[in-house]
């Protein structure tokens, strides 16, 4: 190849591989500053999934479990998936960030023949339901409350 | 009440990206491609006999990466996979540009394909089977005592290779060569992470104050000075300054990271530069760095390598030789260590830059994913991770420009050798993933009506700038990241 060819062959592979770089550059700057979605679009991916759960949905059956006392009041976990892992690891369902409270601290269950129960699993600091320390698997109703570390949580429908 | 007449719902559909993910790869392979056909045609004359095969090649195999994104990962960050590609590419090229000095051609290029090859699979496989990265924080001390074993695998007897280019960083198994430390890199990176997620309250709080420094109890101290020693034992016994202070920065990093205190950076810092003096005059090895890295003419015969490599750079100049023009073989380990100075050589100054840049690229979006995590222990991760790969990129090229003395790690992607490329993919592999996790819708149930009714409401946005905004509107003030955890997930049909 001539000198010309080659110098002209080489500047060309900079400027693609910069191009390279500028393409990836806009593709994160219009990550940073968002896109403007119609919003019947996202109406209408909320709304069509969750038809058939609601119709399912039976009164007066716990639902969910919600912390009702503690830094992180009002958060929820549906009991629909059949277990909710309760601590402060990060692959629990419900995450409590509370010193007393074990990675691993406790599990409900629920979808069996009896009802929805709460089993301790191991925890440094303990399960407590209605006040009373567990050592086995126990069975909770709407009306029991449940301690753990310094959060208080329910049983909800 | 349906959820389209609630006026706080917000309507913003994530972003994933896919496509533009697929046509940036298909551009960084086109990259690759091109710069492989230049090579042939300024060494050889002609076009390479095997074009279209490599064609082949550098299409599909990200490609299929691509795919097992786009089926297990839709959300996850788009520009990660094409920057690795490219990188991979523009390394695989620079070795094959290598291997056509030597008459016949050496194999070194298709080698380091099947490595590749093997390293993309490694990636399918971590966003097709782990595909969240939560579970990981389960083994803890599993993964770090397998990532401590690991490193110090090469002072071991039988299996290892004993001293090649001065340090003792290889094992071998029957015909295999392996670098264990890389492996060991992500694995430590895991359990670093998932270690201190789980202490970082009493490493922040409980202890003494000494000279304004928060200093830990003793019993948690012990990881840390264990890792500390670790390091040490690589720095004195395995000789390999690189490896010693990629892994005591990683770990420094993370702890700062994660308990949000300067003291701890302080006494990193401090234990480092104990065990850096104390490296100096204890081992030989150290000494020649810096002496090399000082006085590269004082001795021509131990800095032979690193002069050379600096010729190479000066004769690339701005624009380089042109790809398969400029003479890197006369660099000895012109394809792995000094990878970064070949293709300055023949791309010259603008070439390596653009593959600092890309480094920065990934380095960026793996920190992103970072700040935008809403759980601990995939923040540290991710920081961690990128974190690592940052500081092997400067270690190494900073090293080979003398910017810095020379420690022998590899160049992520680019250098010859299959541990560090699929330790590499792997660690690509986990910043998707995690940055799936972090990018992708979440919806929380809030029984806000007191029918109890149920309202779907977003609140962690998901094309991530509204995420950064909306987090404080959602989370307590003195919440920590954690509390806007999403307490559940809901599978949404059609788009996942």
């Amino acid at each position: 190849m001539s000198e010309i060819t080659l110098t002209i062959v080489k500047v060309l592979f900079l400027a693609l591989l910069w191009l390279f770089i500028l393409f990836v550059a806009s593709v994160i700057r219009s990550d940073l500053f968002g896109r403007a979605v119609p919003s019947a679009d996202g109406a209408r991916q909320l709304q069509t999934p969750d038809r058939p759960r609601r119709a399912k949905r039976t009164k007066g059956q716990p639902r969910v479990m919600t912390i009702t006392n503690g830094p992180t009041a009002g958060t929820q976990a549906e009991l629909a998936g059949g277990t909710i892992m309760i601590g402060r690891g990060a692959d629990c369902q419900l995450l409590l960030d509370d010193d007393y409270v074990s990675t691993r601290h406790a599990r409900v269950v629920a979808g069996g023949e009896n009802g929805v129960y709460i089993e301790d699993l191991g925890s440094t600091n303990g399960t407590y339901v209605n006040g009373m320390r567990i050592t086995a698997p126990t069975s909770i109703t709407l009306q029991d409350t449940v301690r753990i570390g310094k959060t208080v949580l329910k049983l909800e429908t | 009440m349906s959820a389209t007449d609630n006026p706080a719902m917000v309507t913003v559909v994530p972003r994933k990206r896919r496509t533009v993910e697929m046509f940036l790869v298909l551009f960084a392979s086109a990259l690759s491609l091109a710069a492989y056909a230049q090579v042939d045609l300024n060494v050889q004359g002609h076009l390479p006999t095997n074009l279209t095969l490599v064609a082949v090649i550098a299409f599909v195999l990200p490609l299929l990466a691509h795919a097992a994104i786009r089926w297990r990962v839709p959300y996850a960050d788009p520009v990660i996979l094409p920057c690795a590609t490219l990188l991979n590419g523009l390394g695989l090229t620079m070795i094959h540009r290598i291997d056509l000095i030597n008459d016949p051609p050496s194999t070194g290029a298709t080698q380091q394909l099947l490595w590749t090859v093997l390293g993309i699979a490694l990636l399918i496989v971590v966003v097709a089977v782990i595909r969240d990265h939560r579970p990981l924080q389960g083994f803890t001390y599993t993964l770090g005592l397998v990532g401590l074993v690991l490193l110090l695998l090469p002072l071991v007897p039988g299996i290892s290779s004993g001293d090649v280019g001065g340090a003792q960083i290889w094992i071998h198994l029957g015909p295999l060569s392996f670098q264990p430390a890389e492996v060991s890199k992500v694995l430590l990176a895991i359990a670093f992470a998932s270690y201190l997620v789980e202490k970082r309250d009493v490493l922040a709080l409980a202890g003494w104050r000494v000279l304004g420094i928060d200093l830990p109890r003793a019993r948690d101290l012990g990881p840390i000075l264990l890792v500390w020693l670790t390091t040490l034992a690589v720095l004195v016994f395995q000789n390999d300054l690189g490896t010693s202070l990629l892994f005591f920065g990683l770990f420094v990093t993370m702890l700062y990271v994660s308990t949000q205190r300067p003291g701890w950076a302080v006494i990193g810092l401090v234990l480092f530069a104990a065990g850096a003096v104390f490296g100096y005059f204890a081992r030989g090895h150290v000494r020649i760095r810096v002496a090399i890295w000082l006085h590269p003419f004082a001795n021509i015969n131990e800095s032979y390598q690193l002069i050379q490599a600096q010729f190479g750079l000066a004769w690339g100049g701005l624009l380089g030789r042109g790809l398969g023009e400029g003479r890197p073989g006369l660099t000895p380990l012109a394809r792995s260590d000094f990878i970064a100075t070949s293709l300055g050589e023949e791309l010259g100054m603008a070439g390596l830059f653009a593959v600092i840049m890309i480094y920065g690229l990934i380095v960026s979006r793996g920190l992103r994913t970072a700040l935008a995590c809403r759980e601990p222990f995939g923040k540290l991760l991710a920081a961690g991770l990128s974190f690592s790969f940052a500081l092997q990129v400067f270690l190494i090229i900073g090293g080979v420009t003398r910017l810095l003395p020379l420690t022998g790690l590899t160049t992520p992607f680019m250098s010859q050798g299959g541990s560090s490329m699929i330790a590499n993919w792997v660690v690509i592999g986990l910043l998707l993933i995690i940055s799936h996790q972090v990018r992708r819708p979440v919806a929380t149930t809030q029984d806000v009506d007191p029918g109890g009714e149920l309202i779907f409401e977003r609140p962690g946005q998901v094309s991530d700038s509204e995420e950064t905004q909306a987090i404080p509107a959602t989370r307590g003030t003195g919440g920590t990241a954690d509390d806007d955890q999403p307490t559940q997930i809901h599978v949404r049909g059609g788009h996942r």
